[in-house]
This record gives structure tokens, sequence and C-alpha cells, in this order.
């Protein structure tokens, strides 16, 4: 009753054409920015905004990059991390290198230097694909791995990869406090997750889609399978490399090549098979799950009152990590968007389903 | 030349070790069509359970008891994951494996302690030197890495006899070929499955025993599955004696490139080499050195 499209007439092409077509969901998805944009940063704890929501507004932004190329086009990837290495560095090195450069600027110049080797990596894509591709961009990950720790032109001189952030700054405002950097994360996921949103419903997004689903067919109807794989992966780099710069400036502050290792990249491909391949509102939901999951189980067993060393704690995470994977993808294999979707179905007839 | 010579035994002896690992990749991807991410693990739990057993008693009893550990966990794993997710996307069943390596990761931890621990198979530990006639100084040669080689061999072929020659072993070819024809014909799918994880844990187990004897059994034990993944694509997913091949290739690609290449750029790159290796190889054959030829456009 609430969610129903009922007496919402398209009557020009335009209204037929928009992101949310739907009143209701224009109405969610503004109270949701309103929220995120107002409330949260004057009611969080500082805590709250530092520890848990600027990772997860990273992650997340990270999540909807992968998203692009497996949930949309259908190409595995176990070497986002390396992508996320290669922004954070390359806008490390055009910050430090270049003085005066602006912090926006520095971050999407990384974005299209890991876009770069995102295109690069992706090339295998044309000539393998499925499990020979997901292992062949691991090589992606161990490379990136050895070579930021071993070459060091590419740290600005420093030993073993570890460097340290400069000060960011943003039209004048720097961002050192907590909510500043939430909101900082906030606005670039916000922009970016707009752009994937609108450019997965326009043509690239549907020649994606047809690759992944079938190329033969996709290349019959014109739609060049190189030209649609490689897009894929360098505007998933693109977006991974500025949430890897982001995560290395905003999150760690100083870093370390094993920051980005290849527990980062499954982690994050874990978020978008729990949370819905293609999808971006389920990349937010598996990033919100893998970001309060180990939380969670801390907080559960202080609260059980056990007291337990802490690599038993780590191994019991380790654990109910893998049970809690299998029972998702047993219980909802399409993942937590497709609960998503089906709730809005209901809704749309509740209370009075016939 | 002795020293190159050395390097190229020292290359093959790890080729043997990696080729064990892709043996158990390729024999569960064979029958189950699973990429199973989670050998590392088993590779780590079994080690863990034979170290930790073998505390108490004699070796070999240690052995047998930690592969009945590894038939119960294969019928577990059957029982409580995959028979749930059949007919699923390569890619679900890849991260479900992903879950069942964290677990047994955690669990091996938890149950049998979190310190490095030794497995003492009484091998001889001084090397050996040969063909001291033929070449100055001779060629040093590590008893204990021609015995580890020795036994995967031995392995190797008593599996390959066991799916030549036995009913069971057939059965489970037929079930690698096609999945609906074997089940036609009466053979029990899930049974199969149980029967091939067995396998793959007691190769687990082979593995965890040979690298744990050498460098003691440890948590990095279970990162050693991701030296096998190139090996398995080099030689081909669906191939065993391409897992050997490829795993003898990489042994000895690794330890050259780490040998002659390293010190030009700066060591260390073992970690990637293979990758690199594998990735040239699909450039050129797509499925691999052996990997059966699916004819389709990519």
């Amino acid at each position: 009753m609430l969610y129903r499209e009922n007496g919402q007439f398209k009557t020009r092409y335009v209204d037929d054409a928009q992101i949310f077509p739907i009143r209701q969901d224009r109405l969610f998805i503004g109270a949701v920015l309103l929220i995120a944009f107002v409330a949260v940063p004057l009611l969080g704890s500082d805590y709250l905004l530092r520890a848990l929501l600027v990772p997860f507004l990273i992650l997340a932004l990270a999540a909807i990059g992968l998203n692009v190329l497996v949930g949309y086009c259908g190409q595995i990837s176990l070497g986002t991390g390396a992508f996320m290495a290669v922004g954070a560095y390359a806008a490390f090195n055009l910050m430090v290198r270049l003085p005066g450069m602006p912090l926006l600027i520095a971050l999407v110049l990384g974005g299209l230097i890991a876009a770069l080797a995102g295109m690069v990596f992706g090339l295998p894509s044309l000539r393998i694909r499925g499990l020979y591709l997901a292992v062949a961009t691991l090589a992606a990950q161990f490379f990136s791995d050895w070579v930021f720790a071993h070459v060091p032109w590419l740290t600005n001189g420093s030993s073993s990869g570890s460097v340290t952030a400069p000060q960011l700054q943003v039209f004048g405002f720097v961002i050192d406090s907590p909510i500043r950097k939430y909101l900082f994360c906030l606005a670039i996921l916000s922009v970016l997750a707009l752009l994937v949103k609108n450019l997965v419903r326009g043509r690239k997004g549907r020649e994606w889609m047809a690759t992944r689903d079938m190329d033969v067919a996709a290349s019959v109807i014109g739609i060049s399978p190189v030209r649609a794989k490689l897009s894929a992966f360098a505007v998933s780099s693109f977006i991974v490399g500025i949430a890897g710069a982001l995560w290395a400036f905003v999150h760690l502050g100083s870093w370390e090549p094993a920051a980005f290792n290849i527990d980062l990249s499954l982690k994050l491909l874990f978020m978008i098979i729990i949370g819905g391949l293609g999808s971006v509102m389920g990349s937010l939901f598996g990033a919100a799950f893998i970001v309060l999951l180990p939380i969670f189980l801390n907080r559960l067993l202080s609260f059980l009152g056990l007291q337990a060393s802490t690599s038993f704690i780590s191994h019991l995470e380790l654990m109910t990590f893998g049970v809690l994977i299998v029972l998702f993808l047993i219980a909802e294999p399409h993942g937590m968007a497709k609960l998503w979707s089906t709730a809005k179905n209901k809704l749309r007839l509740w209370p009075f389903p016939h | 030349m002795g020293f190159f010579i050395e390097t190229i035994i020292a290359g093959l002896m790890s080729g043997v070790l990696y080729a064990l690992i892709a043996l158990g990749f390729v024999l569960i991807y064979k029958a189950s069509g699973v990429f199973n991410f989670a050998q590392g693990a088993m590779v780590l739990f079994a080690a863990l359970a034979m170290a930790r057993l073998q505390e108490h008693m004699p070796w070999p009893l240690a052995f047998l008891l930690a592969f009945a550990i590894m038939v119960v966990l294969a019928w577990l794993i059957e029982r409580l994951v995959l028979r749930h997710l059949i007919n699923q996307e390569g890619v679900t069943l890849l991260m479900a494996t992903l879950g069942v390596a964290y677990f047994l990761e955690g669990l091996g931890q938890m149950v049998w302690g979190d310190d490095i621990y030794p497995i003492d198979l009484g091998m001889p530990k001084q090397p050996t030197i040969m063909l001291e006639s033929l070449i100055p100084g001779g060629i040093l040669v590590s008893n204990e890495d021609l015995i580890a080689a020795g036994s995967a061999a031995a392995l190797v072929a008593l599996l390959t006899l066991f799916f030549q020659k036995s009913g069971v072993g057939r059965a489970l070819r037929a079930v690698a070929d096609d999945h609906q024809a074997a089940q036609s014909i009466g053979i029990p799918l899930s049974r199969m499955w149980v029967i091939v994880w067995s396998i793959a844990g007691l190769v687990a187990l082979v593995t965890g025993m040979i690298w744990g004897s050498k460098l003691g059994v440890q948590f990095s034990l279970s990162l050693i599955a991701l030296k096998g993944l190139p090996v398995v694509i080099l030689g081909g997913l669906t191939s065993v004696p391409g897992a050997i091949v490829g795993g003898l290739i990489v042994g000895l690609g690794e330890k050259l490139a780490e040998v002659y290449l390293g010190p030009l750029l700066g060591g260390g790159i073992e970690s990637w080499f293979a990758y690199l290796l594998a990735l040239l190889v699909l450039l050129a054959r797509p499925q691999g050195l052996f990997g059966e030829r699916i004819i389709d456009r990519v």
C-alpha cells in the first residue's frame, strides 16, 4: 500500500527514463541521503564515524567497483587489492612529487592510473575466462604485493613500501576530524555510486550484461567483446583505485603494501556475493555486513561473558565467518539485494495481498 | 655446473610438492566441478592433526588417524555444504569453498593449537653427495627431499592405478566425464563426492606431512595452496598429468628465476613468477597445457 506506483503516470519519455521511476524510491533515497549527510554527523560518536562508517563507506565504494566487473560484466577478479594498491600509491606519488596537487585531482588521476593497470591485467580476459581468469587475476595481486615492496621509485624511496599520507585538504578544508573524513568519503561514494547506477542502465551497462549473459550472442548483435570487457575492467579499476586511495589516505593514514593483500581482495569478493552480484545496493549491504560482522562477534562474546584469549577470538571469528558465508550461499545465493527486492515486491501488495 | 644441477634438482623437488597440491585441486574439480579453494586449509588442518597426534603415538598410527579425520571431514563437507549447492554457478561454489577454508583454518588452530609443530618421520637429515666423479665437488642432494619426492611419486602412481583399475576409480572417472550419464547408470553421485574429497584429503595430508616435516607445521602452510593455483591452470584444470608436469615446470622455473633473475630484480620474485609463467602459457593455450579443449569463443 505504501510502496505502490499506482497513480504515478509517466507522460513524458524523461519520466520513463529516470533512475528511480517510483516516487517512493526517490523519497527513500532522499531520506537516506539526508540522514547520512546531516543526522549521522550530528549524532554519531567519533568512534562510530572513525571505526565503522568510514571503513564501511570506502569498502562499499570498492565493492561497487568490483561489482561492475564481476556482477555486471561477469569477469571474476581475485586481484582487487592490487588495483586498490595502484590507486593508493599513484595518488600518493602525485601528491608527494607534485607539490600543490589538489587532493581530488590526485584521487581521480590515481583512479585513472589504476584503470590503466586494470586494463593491462584485463587483457587475459580476452583469451580465457571463468576460473582460469580468476587465477590469472591473482597474478595482479601477487605482482603488486611484490612491486610496491621492492621498487623504491614507486614509493618515493621508502624502504619496504611503507608510506604516510600527506595532509589532506579539499577546497581549504583540512580533512582531519572523523566527521570531515566521514563526509568526504560519503560525498565521493554518493557521486560514484550515482555514476555507476547510471552507467549500468545505459548503453555501456547493457553491453556488459549482454557479454556476461552470453558473449557469443552479444557479439552477434554487434557488441565488441574486447571493448565491453576492457571497459568493464577500466571502470571497475577506476572506482576501486579511488577506493584504494581513500582507504590509504583517509582510513589508514600510513600503510604498507600488505594493507592491500589477498585477504582484502577476498573480502571484497565476499561483499558482493553476500550483497548480491549486479546490484549497487547489494554492494552497500555486503560491505556493511563484512564490516559489522567482526565487531558484532566481539560484542556477542563479551555479552555472553566469555573471557577468551585474543587468538581464540580470532579463530572463532574465522570459523563464524566461514559458516556464515556458506549459510548465506545456501540460503540466498543471489545475496541480500535479492532479499531487498523480494521485500519491495511484497510491500507493493501489503497489507492486502489479494 | 654443479650449482646449476643442484638448482634444477631443488626446483624439481619443490615442483613435486606443488604437483601434489595441484593434484588435490584437479581431483575435486574433475569429479564435482568445484574449484576447491579450501585445499590449502585442508593441508594445514591435516598437517596440524598429524603433528599433534604424533606427539602421543608412532607416526604411522597418527597418519591413519589423521586420514580418518579427513574422511569424516569430507563426509561433512559433502553433507552440509555441497549437497545444498548443486547446480549453482562456479563462482558460488568457489566462494563456498572459501568459506570452508576460513572455517577449517579457524577450527584447525582452535582444536590443535596455533604454534609451530614439528613432524618427525625419522627421515635422514644429512645430505648425500652424488656424481663426485663427473663434476668437481659433486652435487649436494638432501636425502629428505629424495624420500619426499619418492613418496609423492608413489602416491601419484597409486592414485593413477586406483583411477584406472578399480571399480570405484572407474565410477569416479564416469562422474568426472558426465554427471548425468553417471547418475543414470546408477552411480551414487553423493558417495562419489565423499570419496573424491577423501582422496583430496589424503593428498592434503601427504602434502602437509612432507612440507611440515621440512619446515614445521604452521599457519603459513595454508598459503601454499596459492602456489598450487598457477600450477593448476598451467597444467589444465582437468588433467592429472597436467598437474604433475605443471608442478615440475613451476618448481623448476621458479628456482631458476629466483637464482638467476632474482638478483637483477631485487629478490623475492618467487611469489609471482609462477603466475607470470601460467599467464604466458594461457595466452598461447587457454585451456592449459593438458586441459580438455573446450571449444568456445571468448
